[in-house]
């Protein structure tokens, strides 16, 4: 392409909400024929900002060229007319309709009568010119969120979209699968496309952007070429200090088994068998690991060792007592904590205050519950204290717990959990969509609680966090665990072909690390 | 490098005015407390248009029915005598609404509440026993004719997931037809459609029986079921605002997955809910028939258990809210009753809770111009 016109400019957009200024003056460029990384904080005003780009919001100020010519979108309709397309982190997919229906969902010129063999070809062709493999006669429930993901890219390039904007993409992916994903990101920049990707993994971003924008506090910070920059170069652009990427874990001898889990079956929302013999324990003063790629059975885990998914076959242990079967208000009395995935969907009321939020469990017992009535001055005062110790930022405890940002959502909800000093940690996704700061206090947290003894099993499909906390990783796949590997012979090729369902057995797995 | 515009057809971009509507980000308090007032005023200007439509002068008729009900003590009287009903049945599908719950059954818990009270006032206390033991039998009786009514709903529910918006409805239609089948059948006297009159000590005592000790009260035909009503106001004011239940109902009202995580028993607080909220409704059909009609008859609710919803909707759920909108709802009823056209109040009352719909999207939005 020898067109030099940028394939968008954004010119110091400013976008308000009560309260925040979500975007202050930034401006932000892309070229035609490349990727370009969009780092930032939560709250950095990145969603914000390309919510602007693909037309869901209106900014307040600031100009909008697409490939030269000044325009305004009212609503995302138009954006993608004019070529730029957004892929979601939670994606807009019908379920109960296919690939190809999928595909069409919303587009004006299909005419009344659907030439499906047409828009298969299509959808076939697309997919296969840019390494995006799908059925297009699937149904959008068969398929695994990798693939998914490959229908909302196949979508947007189906409608013509020059500009693609990927939420934090590879959060969903295997790194095999990432892998595959970088390659059709190469094969959309040789065609002149223009691709500006969300992340919150600084490895990746290095290894396939070739130029990185850095929000903070809605301000652009600074846009840099990849090559050449480092890590924490990057993470103190974004942070505005110094990060540290190790966490300490002390060696402590693992205390007596917490909990037991011996050949559990569950079914998932579909009856569909979920977990299937599904055995591991952790001990106090232990972190395991369960590494594996979205929905293989980690949420049907960690709410069956809650109580909230009933469990079809197997047993539960609890600090030597058998709690199989149990309510979750039993398996809370029994000491277990557990740190939802989903922040605001389980782990918290969004209208409910703070204050309230931090007693969901609490305010059942002394000092804050008696027989009938509840304490709420008491209540009151715990959550300062809460607040204050664990450093959650709200204007007041009143505050609905809906306005909190998701890292002080999260910190909240820890601050729940952990103050209850419970004797066995579920913690689901923990750090998901948290940035770097939050993460590294979250963690902190967790490791704090392990070395006072509890017992902690740790779900995640981020193998950086896998393999940064982890005292012993176990693999899941398929509502199986499909192999243990301590810390020491841990390393990402294995446990990255676990995760993909291949079976390897411990003396293949080389201990180089 | 220039961003001139080449000579081309703009992109397929709007540049007509459009009206957006926008989610407010936050409400203002101030708002939030004026509404119910700011909304009822709207109503009542929408219904003179209405009423100025039909020929008459919504001015005089505002001004006759505000007279009538709010004037003199005998107005305050009969207006009292609708609201304790409203109250009741209002306190109660509030209990449901807090928790989500779509309990538009009341009129039937009604109904199985007066049901239940004139079968005991009738058949089981016998007629000479003290006056206290026969109201307080009634009114449990009462209470639980209504309770087993939003019971039934509640069980159906929590073990099978029915939609509690189509039982509760289908179950007023049974209560009523169950009421006629016992004032035509076995309780008929003389096959009209009402039973017996009450025994004397069945009858909740009124204002004016104590006229001989107090004269001012002569006349005055209100019930001392508005107490009840206001001493349930206030309880159930004290059980959202500071009790653990309370606390759980908010909870599950707010987010059921939250409270399932916090190791609440949702499908029994279902049932323990919807039974609370209908027994309320049948204490509303027990003071009416102990303090009013005095036997069970047909229609003997003017839809009190239907204006209910209404009423709990504009009180925000508030208990205390909840008598307030009582009583002007009850004033509308009978300044209503003295007015030409007839059905007045019925209207008004359509274009209230219009109103108050669409006005409280108005409130969680706001409309934007855009171009």
């Amino acid at each position: 392409m020898s067109d030099s016109t940028p394939a968008f400019e954004m010119r110091n957009i400013t976008k308000r909400f009560p309260g925040v200024l979500a975007n202050d003056r930034v401006t932000f460029v892309g070229e035609k024929g490349e990727i370009h990384a969009l780092l930032g904080e939560n709250g950095a005003g990145k969603s914000t900002l390309m919510n602007v780009l693909s037309g869901l919001y209106h900014a307040d100020s600031g100009e909008l060229f697409i490939d030269g010519r000044r325009v305004r979108f009212n609503s995302p309709g138009d954006a993608i007319a004019a070529g730029v397309g957004m892929v979601h982190q939670h994606f807009m997919l019908v379920p109960v309709q296919t690939v190809a229906e999928n595909v069409i969902l919303g587009q004006q010129d299909v005419g009344f009568v659907l030439d499906t063999a047409k828009i298969e070809a299509e959808v076939r062709r697309i997919g296969e010119r840019y390494g995006l493999p799908v059925d297009p006669r699937a149904y959008i429930w068969q398929l695994s969120v990798g693939e998914q993901q490959r229908v909302e890219i196949i979508k947007m390039l189906y409608r013509g979209a020059q500009i693609l904007i990927l939420d934090e993409p590879t959060a969903v992916l295997t790194p095999q699968e990432t892998e595959g994903f970088f390659h059709t990101l190469e094969e959309m920049k040789a065609e002149g496309k223009t691709i500006v990707f969300i992340s919150h993994k600084l490895d990746e971003v290095l290894s396939i952007a070739d130029r990185i924008t850095v929000l903070r506090q809605g301000k652009h910070i600074a846009t840099v070429p990849a090559a050449g920059m480092t890590k924490p170069e990057l993470a103190s652009l974004m942070v505005g200090r110094e990060v540290l990427f190790h966490i300490e874990t002390p060696a402590i001898e693992p205390g007596e088994p917490r909990l037991i889990l011996r050949d559990v079956e569950a079914l998932d929302n579909k009856r569909l068998p979920a977990l299937r013999k599904l055995s591991l324990t952790v001990r106090s003063g232990e972190i395991v690991g369960v590494a594996g790629v979205a929905g293989n059975g980690q949420r049907e885990l960690a709410e069956a060792i809650c109580g909230m998914r009933p469990i079809t076959g197997g047993s539960i242990e609890v600090t030597g007592d058998n709690v199989t079967g149990a309510p979750p208000i039993i398996m809370i009395e029994a000491g277990i904590a557990y740190v939802p995935a989903d922040r605001s969907a389980m782990g918290s009321a969004p209208n409910l205050s703070v204050a309230e939020n931090l007693a969901l469990k609490s305010y059942r017992i002394p000092p804050i519950g008696g027989r009938w009535f509840m304490n709420r001055r008491t209540m009151r005062e715990q959550a300062e204290a809460l607040i204050q110790a664990y450093d959650i930022a709200t204007p007041s405890a009143d505050t609905p717990s809906r306005k909190l940002s998701g890292g002080n959502l999260q910190k909240l909800i820890l601050a729940r959990e952990l103050s209850s000093r419970p004797q066995v940690i579920i913690a689901a996704y923990p750090t998901r969509g948290l940035d770097i700061g939050a993460t590294e206090n979250v963690r902190n947290l967790l490791v704090d609680a392990r070395n006072q003894g509890a017992a902690i099993l740790l779900i995640s499909e981020d193998l950086d966090e896998v393999f940064a906390l982890s005292d012993r990783i176990d693999v899941i796949y398929e509502g199986e665990i499909v192999g243990h590997v301590s810390r020491e012979e841990a390393d990402r090729e294995t446990v990255g072909l676990m995760m993909a369902g291949e079976r390897v057995t411990k003396s293949a797995s080389n201990a180089e690390s | 490098m220039s961003v001139q515009s080449p000579p081309q057809p703009p992109p397929q971009t709007s540049t007509r005015t459009r009206l957006r509507l926008e989610r407010r980000m936050e409400q203002p308090r101030w708002l939030n407390i004026l509404a119910p007032f700011i909304l009822i005023i709207a109503a009542l200007l929408v219904g003179a248009l209405l009423l100025s439509l039909t020929g008459s002068d919504p001015w005089l008729i505002y001004r006759r029915m505000a007279s009538v009900a709010y004037g003199s003590k005998y107005g305050w009287s009969d207006t009292t005598i609708k609201a304790t009903p409203l109250i009741l049945a209002s306190l109660g599908v509030s209990i449901a609404f807090r928790m989500r719950l779509w309990n538009i059954g009341a009129e039937g818990q009604l109904y199985m509440g007066a049901f239940l009270a004139t079968g005991v006032a009738l058949n089981v206390v016998p007629p000479e026993s003290p006056m206290w033991l026969m109201l307080l039998t009634m009114g449990v009786a009462g209470f639980i004719g209504g309770a087993i009514w939003g019971f039934i709903p509640g069980l159906l529910k929590a073990k099978l997931n029915v939609n509690e918006i189509i039982t509760t409805l289908m179950l007023n239609y049974v209560a009523i037809l169950w009421n006629n089948y016992f004032i035509y059948g076995p309780w008929s006297e003389r096959g009209f459609g009402l039973t017996p009159q009450f025994p004397r000590n069945a009858w909740m005592p009124r204002f004016t029986d104590y006229a001989t000790a107090v004269p001012a009260l002569r006349g005055v035909t209100a019930h001392f079921g508005i107490f009840l009503a206001f001493f349930l106001a206030i309880v159930l004011w004290v059980v959202w605002r500071w009790t653990k239940w309370g606390f759980e109902v908010s909870i599950i009202g707010d987010n059921p997955q939250a409270a399932r995580y916090a190791g609440i028993n949702l499908s029994r607080k279902i049932m323990v809910v919807m039974a609370l909220s209908g027994g309320l409704a049948g204490l509303a059909g027990m003071v009416e028939v102990s303090g009013v009609v005095h036997r069970l008859q047909e229609r003997f609710s003017p839809g009190y258990g239907f204006t209910a919803i209404i009423v709990a909707w504009l009180a925000k759920l508030n208990p205390l809210a909840i008598i307030v909108v009582s009583y002007l709802f009850a004033g509308l009823l009978v300044g209503a009753d003295e007015i030409q056209p007839a059905g007045i109040a019925q209207l008004l009352q359509g274009v209230i809770l219009f109103v108050v719909v669409g006005g409280d999207m108005m409130l969680r939005y706001r409309l934007r111009v855009t171009h």
